[in-house]
C-alpha cells in the first residue's frame, strides 16, 4: 500500500525502533524519576504539615500534590529538552543536505521523527512509573505517597486525549528547535531557552496552581501548560465544564500555532540554506 | 521501464557566498557586535557558468578545492539557490521544483552519509523505499539486483556504523539508486577507498550507465576515476568554466609532450640537443627528455642516443622508457595555466 503518509509512518517506525533499542537508558530513567520523586513528594508532605492553616485551603490537597508529581515524573520525556539529536549530528557533518534530497515534507518528516523519539522514551519510563508509584508503593504500605488513579473514567479519557495534544505539542517544538539548530549550526543554544521555560511553566518544578492566583490566568495560557500541567489537572478532575473545552482549545490553538511558525521559518530556513563544504 | 530524460541545462549561472570576517583585535573589535557594523565579505563561487549535459552520457567534473564543483552539485540537487542564471534538470527547476525533482535524481555524497547511522543497511533501504514511494514488486527487483552487483548481501544486517568504508560506499551507491533515478550525481564517490574498492565503484558505475542509459555527473580529484569513466570533462576554476572537451582533447591540447628516460652502463654522453627537446635535472647514469612528438620522432631521438652512447669515453645505450605525462600532469598543468593567465 503506497500513499502519501507512507513516507512519514515509515519515519516514525524508523525512528521508535531505534528509540526502543535504548533499554537500559529507560531503566536508569525510571529510577533516576523514582529518586526525584520520593525527594519531591518528601519535600510536599514537610511544607503540607508544617502549614497547618493551609491544609483546607490550599488549590492542591497534599494527596492530589503527590498524584500530580508522580505524573510529571513519568512524563518526563514528554518536555522538548532539545533538537532531535540526530539532526544537530547531521548539521554539524553536513549530512542534513540528505534530507534536503528527499521527494518528503521536511517538516512532517521531522514532526513524526520527533514524535517518535518522544514517545519512545515515554512510554517505558511512564509504565514503569505508573507500576512503582501506583502498585509497588501501596502494596509496600506507602499508599500515602502513592499514585492516585483518575477522578473518573471521564477524567482518564479527557486526560489521554491532553496528553496527546501535549505529544504534538513537544514535537512541534522539537521541530523549532531543530530548526533553530540549522540556522545556528549548534544545538546548545536553543534547549538553552527552551529547557529552564518547559520545565518551570510545564508544572514539572512545581505544579502551577500553587503559584501565585494573580498569574494563574496567565500560566494555564502560555504553552508551556499543555506539556503536563493541563494533562494532571484532567487526571486530578480539576478541570469541568467551560474551563475543559478552554483547556483543550488552548492546547490545539498552540499546536496549530507553533505548527504554523514552524513551518513558516522552515520554508524561510531553506530558502537560504546553504551547506557548507565541499 | 527506461528512465526519463534528464537532460540539464546550465545557462550563465551566478552565486556568491557572504562570509563574515574577523573583527579587528581590541577596543575597534568592539564595533562588531553591533547587527549594522558586521563586517561582511562575499565572495564569489560561480562567475557565470554554462553547460548542456545529454541524457545517457557520463561528464565529469573537475576542478582544484574552492573552484565552485560543489557549488554546481548543490545547485542541480536542488538543495541550494543560484543567484542568477537558468538551470533545468529534465524540465525542472531544481530549486524551485525541488519535491518534484529530487525524487528523480539519486545523489552520493562521498563525504557524507545518507543511510541512518544506528539502522541496519536493509532497513535503511526499506526506508528509501518508503521515502520514494517505490512500489514493492519493483523495489524487490532493484534492490535484488544491486545487492547482487554491489555485492551487499554480507552486511545487509548490519548497521552502517560498523561498515567499513568500501562497504559503506557500496551501500551509498545502492540506497542512491533504489528509486531507479534517470540522473545520479556522484560527489567524490571514491575518496579514501583502496584500489580494488576504486575499481568496483568504476565498474558498478560504467555498467549502469551502459544497461539503464543512467545519465552520470560526477566530481572527483582522481584523475584516474574520470580516465575509466567520462567521455567529457568540464574542467572548473575560479567559478567558469575553463574547459569543456573529451579528456584525450583535453590531455593533446594540454601536454602533448612525451618523456623520455635513457640508461647508460657508464656516465651518460653529452649531446646537442634537437629542436624540440630539453633536458631534466639527471642522476647517475640516466638521461631524462622532455620530447615534442610534433617536432621530433620517438626512434630519431633513440637513434640519436645510441649513436652518441659509447663515444668519447662515455658508456653505450642501456635501456629506454617513453611515458606520456600523468593525468595529474595534465591536470595541474592545466589549473597553473589558466591561474597565470586571467
Amino acid at each position: 500500500m503506497i500513499h502519501a503518509a507512507t513516507p512519514y509512518l515509515a519515519a516514525f517506525r524508523a525512528r521508535w525502533q531505534t528509540t526502543m533499542r535504548y533499554r537500559a537508558a529507560a531503566l536508569a530513567g525510571f529510577v533516576t524519576q523514582c529518586w526525584w520523586g520520593v525527594i519531591n513528594i518528601m519535600i510536599y508532605a514537610a511544607f503540607y504539615h508544617g502549614a497547618h492553616d493551609a491544609a483546607g485551603t490550599a488549590p492542591l490537597g497534599l494527596h492530589q500534590t503527590v498524584t500530580y508529581v508522580w505524573i510529571m515524573q513519568g512524563t518526563l520525556a514528554l518536555m522538548p529538552w532539545s533538537c532531535d539529536p540526530e539532526i544537530a549530528d547531521a548539521v554539524r557533518s553536513g549530512a542534513v543536505a540528505h534530507d534536503l534530497l528527499r521527494p518528503i515534507d521536511l517538516w512532517w518528516w521531522w514532526s513524526c521523527r520527533a514524535t517518535a523519539r518522544i514517545l519512545g522514551r515515554l512510554v517505558p519510563r511512564a509504565l514503569l512509573i505508573v507500576a512503582f508509584a501506583g502498585l509497588v508503593l501501596p502494596l509496600a504500605g506507602l499508599g500515602a505517597w502513592a499514585l492516585r488513579p483518575p477522578a473518573s473514567l471521564p477524567d482518564a479519557a479527557l486526560f489521554a486525549v491532553s496528553i496527546l495534544m501535549g505529544l504534538a505539542l513537544s514535537a512541534s517544538i522539537v521541530v523549532l528547535l531543530n530548526i533553530v539548530t540549522v540556522r545556528t549550526l549548534s544545538p546548545a543554544g536553543g534547549s538553552a531557552v527552551i529547557t529552564p521555560l518547559a520545565l518551570i511553566l510545564s508544572g514539572n518544578l512545581l505544579p502551577l496552581a500553587l503559584f501565585p492566583g494573580a498569574v494563574q490566568t496567565l500560566l494555564i495560557l502560555q504553552p508551556f501548560a499543555g506539556l503536563g500541567d493541563l494533562p494532571c489537572r484532567f487526571w486530578l478532575g480539576t478541570l469541568h465544564g467551560g474551563r475543559a473545552v478552554l483547556a483543550l482549545g488552548q492546547q490545539a490553538a498552540w499546536i496549530a500555532a507553533l505548527t504554523m511558525i514552524g513551518r513558516a521559518s522552515l520554508r524561510r530556513t531553506l530558502h537560504r540554506l546553504e551547506i557548507q563544504g565541499g | 521501464m527506461p528512465p526519463s530524460p534528464a537532460r540539464i541545462v546550465v545557462e550563465d549561472l551566478r552565486k556568491s557566498y557572504r562570509v563574515a570576517t574577523r573583527p579587528p583585535v581590541g577596543p575597534a573589535g568592539l564595533a562588531a557586535w553591533l547587527p549594522s557594523r558586521r563586517p561582511w565579505r562575499t565572495i564569489a563561487a560561480l562567475r557565470g557558468v554554462t553547460f548542456t549535459i545529454e541524457p545517457g552520457t557520463i561528464t565529469g567534473l573537475i576542478g582544484p578545492n574552492g573552484a565552485g564543483k560543489s557549488t554546481v552539485i548543490k545547485i542541480l540537487s536542488g538543495i541550494l539557490r543560484p543567484e542568477s542564471g537558468r538551470v533545468t534538470v529534465g524540465g525542472l527547476v531544481p530549486w524551485a521544483q525541488r519535491l518534484r525533482h529530487v525524487g528523480r535524481i539519486g545523489v552520493v555524497f562521498g563525504q557524507r552519509s545518507q543511510l541512518w547511522w544506528d539502522l541496519p543497511v536493509d532497513d535503511g533501504f526499506a526506508l528509501l523505499r518508503d521515502i520514494y514511494r517505490v512500489p514493492p514488486t519493483l523495489y524487490r527487483a532493484r534492490r535484488a539486483r544491486l545487492v547482487e552487483t554491489l555485492r551487499l548481501a554480507d552486511f545487509l544486517d548490519q548497521p552502517v556504523r560498523q561498515l567499513s568504508l568500501g562497504q559503506r560506499m557500496r551501500a551509498e551507491l545502492a540506497a542512491a539508486l533504489l528509486h531507479a533515478p534517470p540522473l545520479l550525481i556522484l560527489d567524490e564517490p571514491t575518496i579514501g577507498l583502496d584500489a580494488p574498492s576504486k575499481l568496483a565503484i568504476r565498474a558498478f558505475i560504467r555498467d549502469l550507465n551502459r544497461q539503464d542509459g543512467t545519465t552520470i555527473l560526477l566530481t572527483t580529484h582522481d584523475m584516474h576515476d574520470i580516465e575509466a569513466l567520462a567521455e567529457r570533462v568540464i574542467v572548473i576554476g575560479d567559478g567558469r568554466v575553463l574547459a569543456d572537451s573529451p579528456f584525450e582533447t583535453l590531455r593533446a591540447t594540454t601536454l602533448s609532450g612525451r618523456r623520455l628516460i635513457a640508461s647508460f652502463d657508464g656516465p651518460p654522453p653529452t649531446l646537442t640537443l634537437p629542436e624540440g627537446v630539453s633536458r631534466l635535472p639527471a642522476t647517475g647514469q640516466t638521461l631524462a627528455l622532455d620530447f615534442d612528438p610534433a617536432r621530433i620522432a620517438a626512434p630519431d631521438l633513440i637513434q640519436l642516443l645510441t649513436q652518441a652512447g659509447g663515444t668519447a669515453g662515455t658508456a653505450p645505450l642501456a635501456d629506454v622508457t617513453i611515458t606520456r605525462p600523468s593525468i595529474e600532469d595534465v591536470i595541474s598543468r592545466f589549473y597553473e595555466h589558466h591561474a597565470s593567465s586571467p
